[in-house]
C-alpha cells in the first residue's frame, strides 16, 4: 500500500443483494479495497464469490435484480452508487473502462469495428470525423492488431477471439480512462491468446498510467499482474495484500487452500514407467476431413481437421492431448468414438474399428467412453440420475429396474456420491458433482479407454483438484487408460504419463511428459510452454516474444491435395518431434 | 448472388406448378357446376350440356388441367366464364388498388407491431406490457369480418371520420389499411418483444451500456437492428396470411382490388379468375420471402446467401 498516494478508487464496506423479499441473497458482504494510480489489483476468487457483481456494481451496471443496501464507491470524490444515470453515462468508457470475459459475444455482431470503436469517442468527446478515425487507427495499432484499415471495416463475426479481445481493448481505452477494470479477460481465450493479452495490458497501463482492476479466478494470472490481491470467497473478503503478501504468507485458511489446489507446472512427481504394458488403443495415420459447400463451378475443398495422427494407448496409461482451440484434439476423440468419419486405422486389443457398424459398433463403444467439458450441458436436465447413470446398462445390457439401481449405486459410491442422490435431477448438483455422475455414466459398462475431452476445465480449481483425483483413483483401481484432451498444461503435468503436442491438425511432439514438458523441441510446444503463467511470486514472465503470431497453416485445402508425410526425430527414448 | 436467384426461381416455378394443380383439383371435385351457374335456373338440360362442352367442361380432369398450363405458358390466364373478359385484364385492372392496400396495410402492420412490441419489451412486466400484450392477442385472434365491419360501423358511420367505402384518395386507403394494420400487428409485436427481451441479455448491450452510451442510442443502435433481424423472413412468411385479410377487407370495404375479385369469382363459381388470382398469390408470397432473403444480408452481415 502507498498511504501517502491518493487512491484513484476506493470501494468501502460494498454489500450486494440479489432477489427480493424471502428469497434475497447477500452475495457481496463489506468488500473494502482500494485501487491506486497506475498499479494493478486482482480480485481473485471461484466461481460465486461475487467478484464480477463487484466490478458490475463500480460501474453501475448491475442487474435489475441487485442491490445496495450498503457501502460506498468512491472515485472523484464522489460516491458512484448515488450519481444519478446521466452523470454515471458520462463516467463509463470515458474515465472507467471495461473489459468481460466473452470476447465472442461481447460486440455488436451488426456494426463494423470502426463504427463501434467510433461510437465511444463520439459519446464523450468532440473530434471532427477525422479526429475520430484517427484516434481509432492509432488505438487498435496500441493493441498491436495487424492490418488495422481493413479491421475497422470488418465485422466482428471475421475475427477470432484474441482479435475480438483486442478490440475490446480498444474500445475500453479510446478515452485513456483512469481506471480500466477486466473481468476474466482471458478465461476463454488459449494460453497463448492469453498471454498476449496479459502483456498488452501491461503495456497499455504503462503507456496510458491507468490503475487496473483484473477479475479473475486463474491465480497464474494474479501472480502474473498483480501489486495488490483481493481473494473472495462466497461474497466475503477473505484476505487483502500485497501479491508477496498473499502468495507467501497468506493469513486466511481459505487463501492457503485455494493456492495449495492450483496445479502448478514443473510440480508434479514423476509418473509410473508403463511401457511393459498391453497397448490398448492403437491409433495409425487417423485423417478427418470436412468437406465444405461449394458452388456450381468452384473446385471442392475439404477442412482437414486432423491428419495423419498416430499414437499408442497403454493399459493403466494416460495420454495428454494437448494444443490451442480449432488445433483438431476434440475432433480426434470423437473420431475414436466413432462419431464421425474418419480414414485411418484405430484398433482397440487388435480390433480395427473403422469402419464397424450396427452390432459390431455397438459392442465396441461400450469399452470406449467419453466425459465431455460442460457438466451442465451433459447431463439431461428431465432425467434423474439414476436414469441418466443407468442408461447404458439398460442399452447394452438390458439389465432389470433393480439390479440396475444396485449397480448405479454402486458406481455413484465408486464417484464419491451419497446414495440418496439416485433420485435427484441433475439442476439440483454443484459442477463438480455433476462431472462426477458424468464419470459414473462413462464407467457404467468397465470400459477400457476413457476419452476426457476438456472434463475439468469447467471446474473451480479446489472441485478440479478433487475430480483428477477421483479419476487417478479409478484409473488405478480398474485399470482404465485415458486420453485426457486439455489445453491446460498443469493440470496435463499432474495427471498424464505421456503427452501428445498438437498443431493445426498434426501431432508436432509427443513423448514422455518430463520430456515433452521440460525439454521442448518442437517451437510450437516451447511457445506454448512459454505462454503458462506460473502461480507463483517472482516468476513473472516476459509475454513480448509472444505477441508474434506464428505462421498458421491453412487447414482448407482443394480435393487434390496430398498431405506431406510427416516424420518424426527421437530426441531421447520415448520422445519424438516432428521435423519439417 | 446470380446462381441463387436463379435457383430460387426455379424453386417458385415448382412452387407454382403444384399451386395451380391443386387449386384445379379442388375446383374440379367442387359439387357446383359453373355451368348450371351460367345457364341460369330455367334452363333445359340441353342448353347446360351445350354450354359445358363450349368450355371444355365435358373433358377429364388431366385434359383440363393440361390446356390451362399450355394456355399459361403462353401468358394467356383463360376468360372469365361470367364476364367474358380475359382473367389477366380482370386482374390488372384491379392489381393497382390491390398494391396500394397492401402497402399501407403491411406499413401499418410493421409501425404497430415494432413499436407496440419494442413498448412492451422495454417495459417487460409492467401493467403497459400486459396490456400491449392482451391487445396483441385480440389481434391475432379477432375475425377479420367482425373486425372490419365494427371499425367501418364506429369510425364511418358513427365519427364519420372515414368515408364509407369505396376507392378514391389516402381518407379511403386510412380505414381499411388500418384494419388490416391493426390486425396482422399482433403477431410482429409478439415477435418483436420476445426477440427485443432476448437481446437486451447479450453480451454485447452491457458492453455498450459499459461505453457509457445513452438509454435512447442503445435501444435504436444496438437493441432494434439485432431484435429485427428474425422478424424481416417472417414479413415474407406473413404475406398469405395478409392474402386471406385482403379477401375479406376488401369486400367490407367495397375496395375494388383482387381480394374483392375473388370473393365475387368463388360466389360464381368463375374457375379461371379463382385459379388466376390464386396463382397471383403464391407468386406474390413466393416473390415476398425472396425479397426478405435478399434483405436480411443487408442487415446481418453474418448471413451469406451464397451458401443457401
Amino acid at each position: 500500500m502507498k498511504p501517502d498516494e491518493q487512491p484513484s478508487l476506493s470501494v468501502e464496506r460494498l454489500s450486494i443483494d440479489v432477489g427480493g423479499g424471502a428469497s434475497r441473497r447477500r452475495v457481496v458482504d463489506e468488500l473494502s479495497f482500494a485501487l491506486y494510480p497506475r498499479r494493478t489489483l486482482c480480485i481473485a476468487g471461484e466461481s460465486g464469490s461475487g467478484k464480477s457483481l463487484s466490478s458490475l456494481a463500480i460501474m453501475g451496471l448491475l442487474p435489475k435484480a441487485a442491490s445496495v443496501p450498503g457501502g460506498a464507491i468512491l472515485f472523484d470524490n464522489r460516491d458512484l452508487l448515488s450519481l444519478p444515470e446521466r452523470e454515471l453515462q458520462g463516467l463509463r468508457g470515458k474515465r472507467i473502462g471495461m473489459i468481460f470475459q466473452e470476447p465472442m459475444t461481447s460486440l455488436n455482431p451488426l456494426l463494423t469495428v470502426g463504427q463501434q470503436l467510433a461510437e465511444t469517442l463520439r459519446r464523450h468527446e468532440a473530434l471532427s470525423r477525422g479526429e475520430i478515425h484517427q484516434r481509432c487507427r492509432a488505438m487498435l495499432d496500441a493493441v498491436r492488431m495487424p492490418q488495422v484499415d481493413k479491421r475497422l471495416t470488418q465485422y466482428p463475426h471475421e475475427l477470432s477471439g484474441g482479435m475480438r479481445q483486442r478490440v475490446m481493448i480498444a474500445m475500453a481505452m479510446l478515452c485513456q480512462p483512469e481506471i480500466l477494470i477486466a473481468d476474466e479477460p482471458t478465461t476463454a481465450l488459449d494460453v497463448t491468446i492469453q498471454a498476449q493479452i496479459l502483456e498488452l495490458m501491461r503495456e497499455l497501463q504503462q503507456q496510458f498510467a491507468t490503475s487496473l482492476l483484473l477479475i479473475t479466478h486463474d491465480m497464474g494470472v494474479v501472480a502474473e499482474m498483480a501489486d495488490e490481491v483481493v481473494v473472495m470467497n462466497q461474497g466475503r473478503m477473505e484476505e487483502r495484500g500485497s501479491l508477496h503478501q498473499v502468495f507467501t504468507d497468506a493469513q486466511a485458511p481459505y487463501t492457503r487452500k485455494l493456492l495449495a489446489a492450483v496445479p502448478v507446472l514443473g510440480s508434479a512427481p514423476p509418473p509410473d514407467a508403463l511401457n511393459e504394458q498391453p497397448v490398448v488403443l492403437a491409433v495409425k495415420d487417423l485423417s478427418v476431413r470436412f468437406p465444405l459447400r461449394h458452388g456450381w463451378f468452384e473446385t471442392p475443398r475439404t477442412v482437414h481437421a486432423v491428419e495423419g495422427v498416430s499414437f499408442e494407448l497403454r493399459q493403466g496409461e494416460t495420454l495428454g492431448l494437448v494444443g490451442e482451440s480449432g488445433c483438431g484434439k476434440s475432433t480426434t476423440g470423437k473420431a475414436l468414438m466413432n462419431m464421425l468419419s474418419y480414414q485411418g486405422s484405430v484398433k482397440l486389443l487388435g480390433q480395427e474399428l473403422n469402419g464397424l457398424q450396427g452390432d459390431a459398433l455397438q459392442r465396441v463403444r461400450r469399452d470406449v467412453q467419453m466425459v465431455f467439458q460442460d457438466p451442465y450441458a451433459a447431463l439431461n436436465p428431465r432425467k434423474t440420475v439414476f436414469d441418466l447413470v443407468g442408461e447404458p446398462l439398460l442399452i447394452h445390457d438390458k439389465m432389470p429396474e433393480a439390479r440396475r439401481r444396485e449397480r448405479v449405486a454402486q458406481l455413484l459410491q465408486q464417484v464419491d456420491l451419497p446414495r440418496d442422490t439416485l433420485e435427484r435431477y441433475p439442476h439440483q448438483f454443484s459442477g463438480g458433482q455433476r462431472q462426477r455422475i458424468c464419470i459414473a455414466r462413462a464407467l457404467a459398462l468397465n470400459p477400457k479407454v476413457i476419452i476426457a475431452d476438456e472434463s475439468v476445465s469447467a471446474l473451480d480449481v479446489s472441485v478440479q483438484a478433487q475430480v483428477l483425483e477421483l479419476l487417478e483413483r479409478l484409473r488405478a483401481e480398474h485399470g482404465l487408460s485415458y486420453l485426457f484432451i486439455s489445453h491446460d498444461m498443469a493440470v496435463v503435468e499432474r495427471i498424464c504419463h505421456r503427452v501428445a503436442v498438437m498443431y493445426g491438425g498434426r501431432i508436432v511432439e509427443i513423448g514422455a511428459r518430463d520430456q515433452v514438458l521440460h525439454n521442448p523441441q518442437h517451437p510450437y510446444t516451447r511457445r506454448l510452454l512459454a505462454a503458462v503463467p506460473v502461480p507463483e511470486v517472482g516468476r513473472r514472465r516476459d509475454f513480448k516474444s509472444l505477441l508474434k503470431e506464428l505462421d498458421r497453416p491453412d487447414p482448407i485445402k482443394t480435393k487434390d491435395f496430398v498431405a506431406p508425410v510427416q516424420r518424426f526425430s527421437a530426441v531421447a527414448a520415448d520422445h519424438w518431434v516432428a521435423v519439417e | 448472388m446470380l446462381p441463387f436467384i436463379c435457383r430460387r426461381v426455379g424453386y417458385a416455378l415448382l412452387i407454382l406448378l403444384g399451386v395451380t394443380f391443386i387449386t384445379y383439383l379442388l375446383l374440379f371435385l367442387l359439387p357446383a357446376d359453373p355451368a348450371r351457374q351460367i345457364a341460369g335456373r330455367s334452363a333445359t338440360p340441353e342448353v347446360v350440356a351445350a354450354i359445358r362442352a363450349q368450355l371444355g367442361l365435358d373433358l377429364p380432369f388431366y385434359q383440363q388441367y393440361l390446356s390451362y398450363l399450355g394456355n399459361l405458358l403462353h401468358g394467356d390466364l383463360g376468360r372469365s366464364y361470367i364476364q367474358r373478359t380475359a382473367v389477366s385484364e380482370l386482374i390488372g385492372a384491379r392489381l393497382r388498388p390491390s398494391l396500394e392496400l397492401m402497402a399501407a396495410g403491411i406499413g401499418f402492420e410493421l409501425l404497430i407491431g415494432i413499436s407496440l412490441g419494442m413498448l412492451a419489451a422495454l417495459k417487460r412486466d409492467s401493467f403497459a406490457d400486459k396490456l400491449l400484450m392482451a391487445f396483441s392477442f385480440v389481434g391475432v385472434s379477432a375475425p377479420q369480418f367482425i373486425a372490419a365491419m365494427l371499425f367501418l360501423y364506429f369510425f364511418a358511420v358513427q365519427l364519420g371520420w372515414f368515408p364509407l367505402g369505396g376507392y378514391g384518395g389516402a381518407s379511403h386507403l386510412m380505414l381499411p389499411a388500418l384494419t388490416l394494420g391493426l390486425l396482422g400487428s399482433g403477431w410482429y409485436s409478439r415477435m418483436v418483444r420476445s426477440s427485443m427481451i432476448e437481446v437486451l441479455h447479450q453480451d454485447f448491450i452491457r458492453t455498450a451500456r459499459a461505453k457509457g452510451l445513452s438509454r435512447a442510442r442503445i435501444v435504436l443502435v444496438h437493441v432494434l437492428p439485432n431484435a429485427i433481424v428474425p422478424v424481416i423472413p417472417m414479413i415474407g412468411i406473413d404475406i398469405g396470411v395478409f392474402m386471406g385479410g385482403l379477401v375479406v377487407v376488401e369486400s367490407v370495404f367495397g375496395w375494388p382490388g383482387i381480394g374483392q375479385l375473388a370473393w365475387q369469382s368463388i360466389q360464381q363459381v368463375d374457375i379461371p379468375v379463382i385459379v388466376g388470382v390464386t396463382t397471383l398469390s403464391a407468386v406474390a408470397i413466393v416473390l415476398g420471402n425472396l425479397l426478405a432473403d435478399l434483405v436480411i444480408p443487408l442487415v446481418d452481415p453474418r448471413i451469406d446467401i451464397k451458401q443457401h
